[in-house]
């Protein structure tokens, strides 16, 4: 028995020593992860991010350093704060503040301590930086905008949150990531990917040499330069264009799909994306509750077409064979269907045919046209259906598939709808008549819009629309180079077309005094009926002013949509800007410069004034054009009588 | 079986080659604790591993000048061996060198020498001598005293040189006795000084009085079959009450303040979580740093010199008493266990070696050389992975250090000698 004694402890000490391993090494142990190893210091090198250039090759974004105070605040020793906190510029209370976000984040992991410094801070700083151990200078490089247009398209970067953070592991806290346009659209592309070096440290947290020769570290891989569809100059006009007035442009290359300018009225400068003050300037901007510049107006807004919309109504019923190009209708002022009900018409009456139909925008023509095209099938549901199935092969109704990450779906009702929200199925053609003219259910955005004329202009196909030119050495994405062809024979078209084209060039043509020499336009104007809550009383606004149209009417360069909110009819404000924007992208240059000051001097303030200015106020016809000196004018004597008011 | 075969000297092949992978296992990991990842020659004397890979050459004179002495020698010897080992014992307060706070070097040209490590060999030889005496009876009270104080006196002497991890190491004779036939009222006493220190440091002095009085007084009265006078179990606690409040008084008064968190971390006396923090940083950063280093190499560890931790240098005398953590960290669950194993078959196979002893000196010493060299390993291993308190005292074989190697080889090669004259012994 004396003899077991030892032996047995022996095999006892024995047997915990391999079970207090196991627990250390395999039962508590996490996998090996060296950006967890507290005995390796990363460092990360990042890349130059891709430039942007415009379709013409002009540089629109470029870099400039930047230099982050980060810190690990596990390697945070004791330091003089008074001293640090005086070369940072921050108070005692920033500095426990930000230190404790930093711990809360992570103790071993790096945060910003304070993210973008100036040049001058960082030259005094960095002399005295090995002073505080846990904190470094990560240089990292921001955006240098080399132009102050098209902040909506071409998007900022800011540091990666919480949640970006989690859904992809290559950020980390501090990292700068594309928040909005092809900033996020092309991150991955324009973002290259970081290197890190590895170095080994000892436990006084100096460093002693490279981890493993280096053979972990990773090399930086440059961000690729990237050459946007959009065409600066023009940008920079429809920009011009849109001031003083809130909505949006897009214009479309109809052969590609590229989107040549996609303006968001009133936009801000890009540079105030940068910097410092980036988040003060963003919350200044999202504070703008009327203007509203951080919503990309081209692509978010959602309204009723309005009569732009009767193209297609014409293109389905021809499809449809329910009548034929020669098709006419006497139009007296007025459409009845169905006993007393009666949808007005401001065409003038007249015979109607396609042509002056689509020119002098006849309700009574197209109405009969959706009646005839919806009364072909006994089922209205079906034939809903098959109407429906014509319209968004056009791109509508659904999210089109651009490569910016916003938008809207719009609405394009089927039978489905219909019986659902009238779901004793008593409803016909007559129910829904006011689709005919592009109101009732359906709503669009601008680029939808836009990409319709297109498709129009190209006879029945359509690129999905893209903002992406060319990615350095890479092709763009195939869904952006693959047509789209609609339900609509390429032959019905001719006739739609020759009906857009008399929009401008008839006498009778509601954009006929909105011609350009030399250049044949197509187009359409429209007005959506729109409406706002006041005191929790929905009141009608000004009609927004709608105009779409391609040009030349033979091999198409541009198709624009146009929306200036509150505008009133749609040749005022759209259609005068649509024709100034073809003509500078065709021509270059502006012949019409009587046109483009009177766009330029008229402003619509006034009209967004109205909803908030708790006055009763007139809407449409009963309210007038005010100039931009006749506006500032009136504020001035409103905030003089303001005062006048306190004293 | 011829006389001429027995009279070759049969050395058990067995002990040697796990002598020998210690060894060589130890020393690839001194290279890597203390070269940083970078290894110009490895005789570079001005570096820790080149100091051992000479230190392991000299070991191997050693070895073979010990194997060449009768194997009487020793026998004969062992008083004057003793004798020697407690005078450079003594000599260490009129020459010693001071480092660490403990003065147990001599410095002799560039190299220092560590007496207490040649002590144990000593002590252990004439412990074996004296009891292997046919006048000595270790069952008597006086042989007993008289067997107590050839180990006291080394400890004493080592105590005195502030030096107490060593100290604690002649403990280990416990078992030797234990072996050799003192009462078992002996083992009792030591179970319960330890179970009563214990339990006076973790749940106060008060309620551990109460338990033993509670416990006694019912084994008296229940339990006990032979009832005697109620005086002996009033007698036994009060000596178990006023032990505890030795221990106590020990624990506050004598201890000094680092042995003394040492012991508060190992038993959880420490609640405050910022005290316990604080502690964490500073005198339980060795073993933290143990601790994490052992955890990261996971199951196959992350190779020979490839320990972030090892060449970072974060884990504080790493070479020396915190070596297995190198061992842990750069060859995971794999090697650590690996090496708890080859202890683990070393000691019982020298375990085994000395119960198959003919003569009596011979088991001793060989029961002695086992007791020595587990009390190492259970304590050294056991500290690193943060299982007992704090008590620096180096991993035979393994950890870097001259007399530490030597007097180990020593030690356990006397043993090798005595051994394979086994079949000589009549």
């Amino acid at each position: 028995m004396r003899k077991l004694l030892l032996f047995s402890l022996i095999v006892l000490v024995g047997i915990t020593f391999i079970a207090r391993l196991f627990y250390l090494q395999i039962y508590t142990a996490k996998t090996y992860d060296i950006y967890e190893d507290n005995a390796i210091r990363k460092v990360f090198y990042y890349p130059k991010r891709g430039y942007v250039y415009d379709r013409n090759g002009e540089l629109l974004v470029a870099n400039q350093p930047s230099y982050d105070v980060m810190v690990i605040p596990r390697e945070v020793e004791p330091l003089d704060t008074l001293e640090f906190c005086s070369l940072l510029k921050i108070t005692k209370e920033d500095y426990i503040n930000k230190y404790n976000r930093a711990y809360i984040y992570s103790p071993r992991l790096p945060s910003p301590f304070v993210p973008q410094l100036s040049k001058k801070d960082y030259a005094v700083l960095q002399e005295k930086m090995w002073k505080y151990k846990g904190f470094y200078i990560q240089k990292r490089s921001l955006r240098d905008y080399q132009t102050t247009i098209g902040a909506n398209v071409l998007g900022y970067i800011a540091e990666a949150n919480q949640k970006e953070i989690d859904a992809d592991s290559y950020y980390q806290m501090g990292d700068l990531i594309g928040k909005q346009g092809i900033e996020t659209s092309y991150e991955n592309e324009l973002r290259g990917s970081k290197g890190v070096k590895f170095i080994q440290k000892d436990r006084f947290n100096k460093d002693i040499g490279s981890f493993r020769n280096g053979d972990d570290d990773i090399i930086p891989t440059p961000g690729k330069d990237i050459t946007v569809s959009i065409d600066a100059k023009l940008q920079a006009y429809g920009e011009l264009l849109m001031q003083n007035k809130v909505g949006g442009i897009v214009a479309i290359e109809p052969s590609s799909g590229e989107i040549l300018s996609l303006v968001s009225a009133p936009s801000y400068n890009p540079n105030l994306m940068v910097g410092r003050e980036r988040s003060d300037n963003y919350i200044k901007l999202r504070n703008d509750s009327i203007h509203l510049p951080l919503i990309d107006k081209g692509l978010l807004r959602m309204h009723e077409p309005g009569s732009p919309f009767k193209a297609l109504i014409a293109l389905t019923a021809l499809q449809e064979n329910v009548v034929d190009e020669n098709f006419t209708v006497r139009c007296t002022g007025a459409y009845n269907y169905g006993g007393k009900r009666s949808m007005s018409c401001h065409c003038g009456t007249g015979t109607r045919n396609i042509y002056n139909g689509i020119s002098e925008s006849c309700n009574s023509y197209f109405a009969t046209l959706y009646r005839k095209t919806i009364d072909k099938y006994s089922d209205p549901s079906h034939a809903m259906d098959v109407w429906s199935n014509h319209i968004k092969s056009f791109g509508l109704g659904n999210y089109l598939g651009y490569d910016l990450t916003i938008g809207k779906p719009g609405n394009i009702p089927d039978g489905a709808y219909y019986d659902r929200m009238y779901p004793d199925f008593q409803w016909r053609a007559t129910t829904n008549i006011s689709n005919a003219i592009g109101q009732g259910e359906i709503l669009v955005t601008p680029i939808q819009l836009a990409n319709m004329m297109a498709t129009i202009a190209n006879r029945g196909y359509y690129y999905t629309p893209h903002i992406i030119k060319s990615i350095e050495g890479q092709s763009i994405d195939s869904t952006y180079t693959t047509k789209h062809h609609t339900t609509i024979d390429k032959h019905h078209f001719e006739p739609v077309i020759q009906g857009l084209f008399d929009v401008y060039d008839k006498p009778g043509g509601t954009a006929n005094f909105l011609q350009v020499p030399g250049i044949e336009i197509c187009g359409k104007t429209g007005t959506a009926e729109n409406f706002t809550v006041i005191d929790s009383v929905k009141t009608q606004l000004t009609d927004h002013s709608i105009f779409v149209a391609f040009a030349p009417k033979e091999n198409p360069k541009i198709a624009i949509a146009v929306l200036v909110e509150n505008g009133y009819f749609g040749a005022r404000f759209a259609g005068r800007i649509a024709s100034l924007m073809i003509e500078k992208y065709i021509k270059g240059s502006i012949s019409r410069t009587d046109l483009e000051r009177w766009v330029m001097n008229y402003t619509l303030e006034h009209e967004y004034d109205k909803p908030t200015s708790g006055k009763p106020f007139r809407i449409n016809a009963n309210s007038g054009l005010m100039t931009v000196k006749e506006y500032e004018r009136l504020k001035k004597i409103e905030s003089e009588q303001i005062q006048i008011d306190m004293q | 079986m011829s006389l001429n075969r027995t009279r070759n000297f049969k050395f058990d092949w067995i002990t040697i080659v796990l002598f020998l992978l210690l060894v060589g296992f130890g020393w690839l990991n001194i290279v890597s604790a203390s070269s940083s990842g970078e290894i110009t020659s490895y005789l570079d004397m001005s570096q820790p591993y080149g100091k051992q890979s000479v230190f392991i050459l000299f070991t191997l004179v050693l070895i073979i000048l010990v194997l060449s002495f009768e194997a009487k020698f020793y026998e004969r010897f062992a008083s004057i061996i003793y004798l020697v080992s407690m005078l450079s014992l003594v000599g260490l307060f009129l020459f010693g060198k001071t480092v660490n706070g403990a003065t147990s070097w001599y410095a002799i040209g560039g190299f220092t020498l560590q007496p207490s490590e040649f002590a144990k060999f000593a002590t252990a030889l004439a412990v074996a001598k004296y009891i292997s005496d046919l006048q000595t009876n270790i069952k008597g009270v006086k042989d007993q005293l008289k067997t107590a104080l050839i180990i006291f006196v080394p400890a004493f002497l080592i105590l005195l040189q502030n030096d107490a991890g060593s100290t604690i190491v002649y403990a280990s004779f416990f078992f030797v006795f234990y072996r050799e036939g003192i009462p078992q009222i002996y083992l009792l006493l030591l179970l319960s000084i330890i179970l009563l220190s214990v339990s006076a440091l973790k749940f106060s002095v008060l309620s551990t009085a109460i338990m033993v009085t509670v416990l006694i007084f019912v084994h008296h009265f229940f339990i006990k079959k032979k009832k005697g006078s109620i005086l002996q179990p009033i007698f036994i606690s009060l000596i178990c009450v006023a032990f505890s409040f030795g221990v106590h008084f020990f624990y506050s008064n004598i201890l000094q303040p680092h042995q003394q968190n040492r012991i508060s971390l190992w038993l959880r006396l420490e609640k405050d979580p910022a005290k316990l923090k604080q502690m964490k940083r500073t005198i339980l950063y060795n073993l933290n740093e143990s601790e994490k280093a052992i955890s990261s190499g996971e199951f196959t560890g992350k190779g020979f010199m490839k320990g972030t931790r090892t060449i970072g240098k974060f884990v504080p005398e790493q070479h020396t008493d915190y070596i297995f953590s190198t061992v842990g960290e750069e060859w995971g669950f794999l090697g650590s266990s690996f090496v708890v194993i080859l202890f683990v078959l070393l000691l019982i196979r020298i375990l085994h070696l000395a119960e198959l002893q003919k003569s009596q000196f011979s088991r001793i010493y060989g029961y002695s050389v086992a007791s020595i060299l587990f009390l190492h390993f259970m304590i050294n291993i056991g500290m690193v992975m943060g299982l007992i308190p704090t008590i620096g005292i180096p991993l035979p074989f393994f950890s870097y250090g001259g007399s530490g190697l030597w007097g180990f080889t020593l030690l356990l090669f006397v043993f090798v000698k005595l051994d394979s004259n086994r079949i000589n012994e009549w």
